[in-house]
């Protein structure tokens, strides 16, 4: 087990080095707009642009470019400065990520929860019209693109303009004001985003427990005459859930850096909003800071998916 | 060729099962089999159905919208905007008369903020969405098939280097990537050396990079596990080369799971293009895509309900349609697992 999740962080770093260099060369080789110009402002004349490039070290070679922003990464954990408007990227960074985390966490508690149990319920009744139903439902919720479902939902629900206003309007999260304050206000982003995830943990569960259901030792319960209930809870559902985990850790993971459309629905300063709004701006080392974030996020979610697999099925062995 | 399920088949006589009679017991053809259990699902074929229409909708745009007489998708009308610039509802008229004394009035899905005819580019959406998807899929199935053949049957360095790739292309944030190239290839001159222009190419493309990966997993998975069967081993001892037994013996076997993924492909491409198209990627504003359109309509939603309704509607229907015909092709394929 040690030496497999040594072997795993080793693979992390060599990962994470690859998803930089990626980054780096993409955003660097292919730009559409010449970052010196950009921070030169309206006035600019070729002088000030030669002398910004010569500031930034522009004119460096790539791979110069490449090691120095490496070096400032790993040894003075320096993500860079802001393009427009000459901020430290850490910061901004870290503003991002607790929004981002608190909207996906939420999300997820949600989501887990009504897959779980319409999953359990879907394959206990199966093939009765709440089956069905709830399985019909679920791919219809599976095929709703989720800005739309944030538009509809805030057009029927939010509380300025919202038909029903039982919810808070969006643009209303405000993580200064306290994350508890504000956690109102990401009811709404909760439940849109883990509209898609619930029907497809739903659909998962069910298909697991059904199969579940279907094995010996399930017959044996059976035959000692345990309760049915005792027999869907203690003996399917714990062996049903197992491969949900994963599915839950990898999907936070990748959220995480996926979760720009809900966040800007709802207005939420995320940093899917955050590395958007630096694409489209072209700042370089906000993205690049973002994206190794999010890389590091998806790494660490699978690494302590694997190693919690071990714990919670005895099967598997490293 | 050879295919591990065959089964045999009772015939309606009702021979117990394991006794061959003499008469009337054929063997059916897997693709027979699928086709027999796909049958009974009328849900799968009325999605089926609804895909069709909705082809044949991208088909026939032009004459729709001329059948309906509404205005060309890109016709920019000022009349059919009220007087604050605000877009008309379904069939409302225009509060004041036209330069030529008639009063206008707005499509049955209203118009945009341009005074655009919502249905016709409604109707005329279906075209990008459909175009983008297939090509996006076919090409993911192209690369992935490809790769996930050579990985899993040549496995060795080949393989560790693919599946090296793969774990990078998961970890990796996949629509910050596909943002970046969006933008970085949207310029005038595109990228890569003018491969990629500007437009639908950088979204095919952008989609079909970040779901490769996936495919070719799947692909290799199959792969390892037919490579070790009976029957490439027996054909390999009839001293067939590999590229005979790459395509005789097992791509014959591959072509139920890439059919059930690339239907599970589609929607989810769909889905991925106007995801794109509502951030603003790749696709310029006058072309009518659903996704640019609910984008447009995000700023006034609360004044124009329909502008956001109607081609989310038909993004809805879309994907679920897809969906559907995807769950029924895998039930039939795989009647242990069906519902």
């Amino acid at each position: 087990m040690g030496t497999y999740i040594l072997r795993r962080l080793l693979w992390t770093v060599v990962l994470l080095f690859f998803v930089t260099a990626l980054t780096f060369l993409i955003f660097n080789v292919l730009p559409t707009a010449d970052p010196a110009k950009l921070r030169a402002g309206r006035n600019q004349t070729p002088e000030t642009v030669a002398a910004i490039r010569d500031q930034l070290n522009l004119d460096d070679p790539f791979l110069t470019r490449f090691f120095s922003y490496l070096g400032d990464l790993l040894f003075h954990f320096d993500f860079g400065t802001s393009v427009l408007n000459d901020e430290p990227v850490r910061p901004l960074i870290f503003e991002a990520l607790p929004n981002t985390l608190m909207l996906v966490l939420g999300a997820a508690v949600v989501w887990f929860v009504i897959g779980v149990v319409i999953g359990t319920i879907s394959a206990v009744k199966r093939g009765s019209i709440l089956d069905r139903v709830a399985m019909t439902t679920a791919l219809v919720a599976i095929s709703a693109p989720v800005y739309w479902l944030g538009l509809v939902a805030l057009y029927l629900f939010s509380s300025d303009l919202g038909v029903l206003g039982l919810f808070p309007a969006a643009g209303t999260y405000d993580a200064s004001r306290g994350v508890f304050t504000s956690i109102s206000s990401l009811f709404l982003p909760w439940l849109v985003l883990a509209a898609a995830f619930s029907a497809i943990y739903a659909r998962l569960l069910r298909s697991n427990l059904l199969e579940t259901m279907s094995e010996d030792y399930i017959r044996t319960a059976r035959a000692k005459g345990l309760k049915e209930r005792t027999v869907v809870f203690k003996h399917g559902l714990r062996s049903a859930i197992t491969p949900i985990i994963t599915v839950l850790g990898l999907d936070i993971g990748i959220l995480l850096g996926g979760a720009i459309l809900t966040e800007s629905v709802f207005g939420i300063p995320g940093i899917g909003r955050l590395s958007f709004d630096a694409i489209q701006r072209n700042d370089i080392d906000i993205v690049q800071g973002a994206t190794l974030f999010l890389a590091l996020g998806v790494c660490t979610m699978s690494l302590l998916v694997d190693v919690l697999y071990a714990f919670l099925d005895p099967r598997v062995r490293y | 060729m050879s295919t591990i399920s065959t089964e045999l088949v009772e015939p309606e006589s009702g021979l117990p099962a394991g006794e061959p009679g003499p008469v009337g017991i054929a063997a059916r053809s897997p693709l027979q089999l699928f086709w027999r259990r796909l049958r009974k699902d009328w849900l799968a074929l009325t999605a089926l159905g609804i895909v069709l229409l909705i082809i044949l909708t991208a088909i026939f745009a032009p004459v729709i919208v001329d059948l309906a007489g509404t205005a060309a998708p890109r016709t920019q009308n000022a009349d059919l905007t009220g007087d604050f610039g605000e877009p008309l509802g379904p069939n409302a008229q225009a509060s004041s008369p036209s330069a030529d004394g008639t009063v206008a009035q707005a499509g049955p899905f209203g118009s945009d903020k341009l005074g655009r005819d919502v249905f016709s580019r409604t109707v005329y959406g279906s075209r990008i969405s459909l175009l983008v998807a297939f090509i996006a899929t076919a090409i993911t199935v192209l690369v992935g098939v490809t790769l996930g053949l050579l990985a899993g049957y040549y496995r060795g360095w080949i393989d560790t280097l693919l599946t090296r790739v793969m774990d990078l292309m998961l970890a990796f944030p996949v629509l910050v990537l596909a943002i970046g190239i969006g933008v970085a290839c949207s310029g005038a001159e595109g990228c890569l050396g003018g491969a990629i222009q500007p437009g639908l190419t950088v979204v095919i493309f952008v989609i079909s990079l970040s779901t490769w990966p996936y495919m070719a997993r799947i692909v290799r998975g199959q792969v390892l596990s037919l490579r070790e069967k009976e029957f490439v081993e027996a054909s390999r001892s009839l001293g067939a080369s590999d590229r005979r037994i790459i395509f005789k013996e097992i791509l014959p076997n591959l072509v139920a799971p890439i059919i059930v993924y690339s239907t599970v492909l589609i929607p989810q491409n769909i889905l991925f293009e106007a995801a794109l198209a509502f951030l603003g990627i790749g696709i310029d504003p006058s072309d009518p895509s659903w996704g640019a359109m609910i984008s447009d309509a995000a700023s006034i939603f609360r004044e124009a309900w329909w502008y956001m309704t109607f081609p989310g509607i038909a993004l809805l229907v879309t994907v679920l349609a897809f969906n559907l015909v995807g769950d029924g092709l895998q039930d039939a394929l795989n009647p242990r697992t069906a519902k």
